[in-house]
């Protein structure tokens, strides 16, 4: 089911929708007007505990190397694991987070959405237009929001099936183990690519960029440390391995887990005509889905466990969604919106569940998104209107940098 | 192998951060990725100014000639804050230190901030000394400094720096002040008179004297057509000394420094976008947003969701101030990233792109 007019959807009149965006309006102010030395405070901690522990898992390695196995062994563990968790934290709690603008209002060109570089193979260049910028404006429309299902995977029943999907529970499989890599090509348009429709010239720039990022984060994890732990390099080279392998799957697992379980909605390209502010709050709430947990879950999830509060507010800083939360939750109550949250495990239960039967054709399987059945589709009746601005459409070269 | 050569293929180890990213865990001065100091001493001046001595971190050349200032950033509720303030210490190649004197206005922030506030130890963001209210070298034979209120702490570099190269020469320095009291660096000055005779030192203490009259300067200082010429005060002071040089036809021999910023006036909403880059602008009025703006001179702005959530139009504005349409938020910072698609001008602005 994949809905054409949120407001219609939802059953809330035009003057309610407004007041609804009004209120969630005051809450962004409330939020800015209070940002602080505390907030700052926060994100330079968490930058600080992040280094450490990056540096700490780098140097152990290393200097576990000319030891004993008995003692090597533990603590080429400990590192692997604290280098697994600083590539969490830094894509998560600090790079996605920075990258989003969250920092900005610091002023502080280091900790700064325009010069932040994350710790895997994606170009930030390139993440900050197919995320910030597609994902995050065109949430969950079909056609438009490459997240559904990255190009690989079939993820709403409106896409059209083909036999290849069958192979879904492996692709993800593959997707969840090769998440950086699979990321790294994201704003490439692999189904623009599909479809001859991708500018060569802008699809060979952004190549060599990707190409020119991977190798360096190949070079560091896989040449130069091994190469620095002498005759241990293998373990090294395993350790480093492991650890890109912890952040891969865990960023898979928390991404998917934020538009796919069941009651995160899909919309249809109608729903883009017009759509106000207030309309477009409606829909990052249908299209999303939080999960519950304790704070240091929150953390390593770089808080997308907020994930609606993150969708509402893509650019207030994540130590505050938790605040956030009950306000927006009551918010929903208060206008008969559901607000989609769980179990991280019952949420990513649903979304394997999405995957398995949508490797197979409709037909075949049942919709579990509720509410169910055709006749909650509904057409907008609006005309689009001819003197908007044309949307942009093509992928990533207008927003390079000036170098 | 060099040192720089070193961090370089350290790089390869820190991808995609810098070695410094990493250093600075050690100690917050090593890195030269931003320029940044730490405040070492704030000495009291007078009941309202100090002087902050920083030590620089990494990267900072000891090279700013003698009445240049510095941009001073110091977080301030969590967000940097920038100011220039003019370095009263002389530039000493072998320096470890800078110092910039700061007088607490009224209704200054920042500067308050800065006298009352500032606690040794807190790191600092630095900006290269620029401006060219400079001493040349070697120095005229003959000189004149004409200074009102905080305006020394130039003029006090290039003293400090003729008394250090013992270059002093003929030099009359014109001071005033409300009271005898608020004048910064006052016991310096006296004792460097004592040590240097061609050091002449006029006091107008203006709550007592009242405002000194430039007609009475052929009478104070006879030869002052002969002097080249330095003045840094108030507003009302230095548009007075230039009317005065000016009518003398000498205005080449009078450097100038206003270290407050003129307003535009109105203060009204609107005002014309300079876009450096492509230098190009456009008179927008204050519904127009500065990506609207931009667009409509023909610059290729950057631009995403054109509400205010992707901040893929930010752009970093130069000068000028630009309000937030959303909250009514206004950006007055130097070299400030701004979203443009929610932002309209206050007055005139440049950005650079």
């Amino acid at each position: 089911m994949a809905i054409a007019d949120v407001a219609q959807y939802a059953h809330l009149t035009d003057d309610e929708v407004e007041q609804l965006g009004r209120e969630f309006d005051a809450i962004r102010t409330e939020i800015e007007e209070s940002r602080g030395a505390k907030d700052a405070a926060y994100i330079n901690r968490v930058i600080t505990a992040q280094r450490w522990l990056a540096a700490g898992g780098r140097i152990g390695m290393i200097a576990s190397s000319p030891l004993d196995k008995k003692l090597r062994r533990p603590a080429l563990v400990a590192s692997t694991v604290a280098l697994g968790l600083a590539k969490i934290l830094e894509n998560m709690e600090i790079g996605h987070n920075v990258m989003h603008g969250q920092w900005d209002w610091m002023n502080d060109p280091e900790i700064h959405s325009s010069t932040w570089e994350w710790d895997t193979g994606q170009p930030a260049e390139q993440w900050k237009h197919s995320h910030n910028y597609i994902h995050h404006q065109f949430t969950n429309v079909l056609g438009y929001d490459n997240d559904i299902g990255y190009g690989v995977l079939r993820m709403a029943r409106e896409q059209k099936w083909s036999p290849a999907n069958l192979g879904q529970p492996v692709y993800n499989a593959l997707l969840a183990g090769l998440f950086q890599w699979g990321v790294a090509l994201h704003d490439l348009d692999l189904e623009a690519i599909r479809k001859g429709k991708k500018d060569p010239k802008e699809m060979k720039r952004q190549l060599k960029q990707i190409a020119k990022k991977g190798r360096n984060q190949i070079l560091k994890d896989y040449i130069v440390y091994p190469a620095l732990s002498g005759k241990e390099w293998r373990g090294t080279m395993r350790a480093n391995a492991t650890a890109n392998l912890m952040r891969n799957v865990w960023s898979y697992l928390i991404i998917f887990c934020g538009h796919f379980p069941d009651g995160a909605l899909h919309f249809t390209e109608d729903e883009l005509t017009d759509e106000s502010r207030a309309e477009w709050y409606l829909r990052q709430i249908l299209g999303t889905a939080n999960f519950e947990g304790g704070p240091l879950l929150h953390l390593m999830s770089g808080n997308l466990g907020y994930q609606i509060e993150h969708h509402l507010y893509p650019d207030l800083p994540s130590n505050r969604y938790a605040e956030i939360a009950p306000r927006v939750k009551a918010l929903c109550d208060k206008y008969g919106i559901p607000y989609t949250t769980g179990p991280l495990h019952r949420q990513y239960g649903q979304v394997l569940r999405v995957i398995t039967k949508l490797s197979l054709p409709n037909r075949m399987t049942k919709d579990d998104k509720p509410p169910t059945g055709v006749d909650v589709t509904v057409d907008s009746g609006r005309k689009p209107d001819q003197q908007r601005q044309v949307r942009r459409t093509e992928l990533g070269g207008w927003s390079r940098s000036a170098s | 192998m060099t040192w720089e050569r070193v961090r370089k293929a350290a790089d390869k180890l820190t991808t995609p951060l810098l070695p410094d990213d990493y250093l600075t865990l050690l100690n917050p001065l090593w890195s030269s990725r931003e320029l940044r100091g730490r405040v070492e001493k704030v000495i009291p001046e007078t009941e309202d100014a100090a002087t902050l001595v920083i030590r620089p971190g990494w990267g900072w050349k000891y090279q700013h000639r003698p009445g240049q200032f510095v941009g001073i950033g110091v977080q301030v509720g969590g967000k940097y804050q920038w100011r220039s303030y003019s370095v009263s210490s002389p530039p000493v190649k072998s320096g470890r230190t800078l110092a910039i004197t700061v007088r607490a206005m009224p209704e200054g922030m920042l500067s308050e901030h800065l006298v009352r506030g500032l606690q040794p130890g807190t790191i600092v963001r630095l900006a290269t000394p620029a401006g060219d209210f400079v001493l040349p070298d070697p120095p005229p034979a003959k000189s004149l400094f004409l200074v009102g209120g905080s305006g020394i702490t130039p003029v006090m570099s290039m003293l400090r720096t003729l008394d250090r190269r013992r270059t002093m020469g003929d030099v009359t320095l014109h001071y005033s002040s409300t009271t005898p009291e608020r004048m910064i660096f006052r016991a310096e000055l006296l004792e460097m008179h004592e040590r240097h005779p061609g050091l002449v030192l006029h006091e107008q203490h203006t709550d007592t004297d009242g405002i000194f009259s430039w007609d009475g300067l052929d009478h104070l200082v006879p030869d002052w057509r002969e002097r080249e010429t330095w003045a840094c005060g108030p507003a009302p002071m230095l548009d007075a000394v230039e009317r005065h040089w000016e009518a003398a036809d000498l205005s080449d021999s009078l450097h100038i420094e206003r270290f407050s910023l003129a307003f535009t006036g109105d203060g009204g909403e609107g005002g014309t976008i300079s876009f450096q880059n492509s230098s190009k602008s456009i008179e927008a009025d204050g519904a127009t947003t500065v990506l609207e703006a931009g667009e409509q001179a023909g610059v290729g702005m950057p631009y995403g969701c054109r509400v205010g959530i992707c901040h893929t139009c930010t752009v970093t504005k130069i000068s000028g101030t630009v309000r937030d349409l959303r909250n009514g938020a206004e950006f007055d910072q130097p070299n400030e990233q701004v979203q443009t698609c929610v932002t309209v001008p206050v007055g005139p602005c440049v950005l650079n792109i």
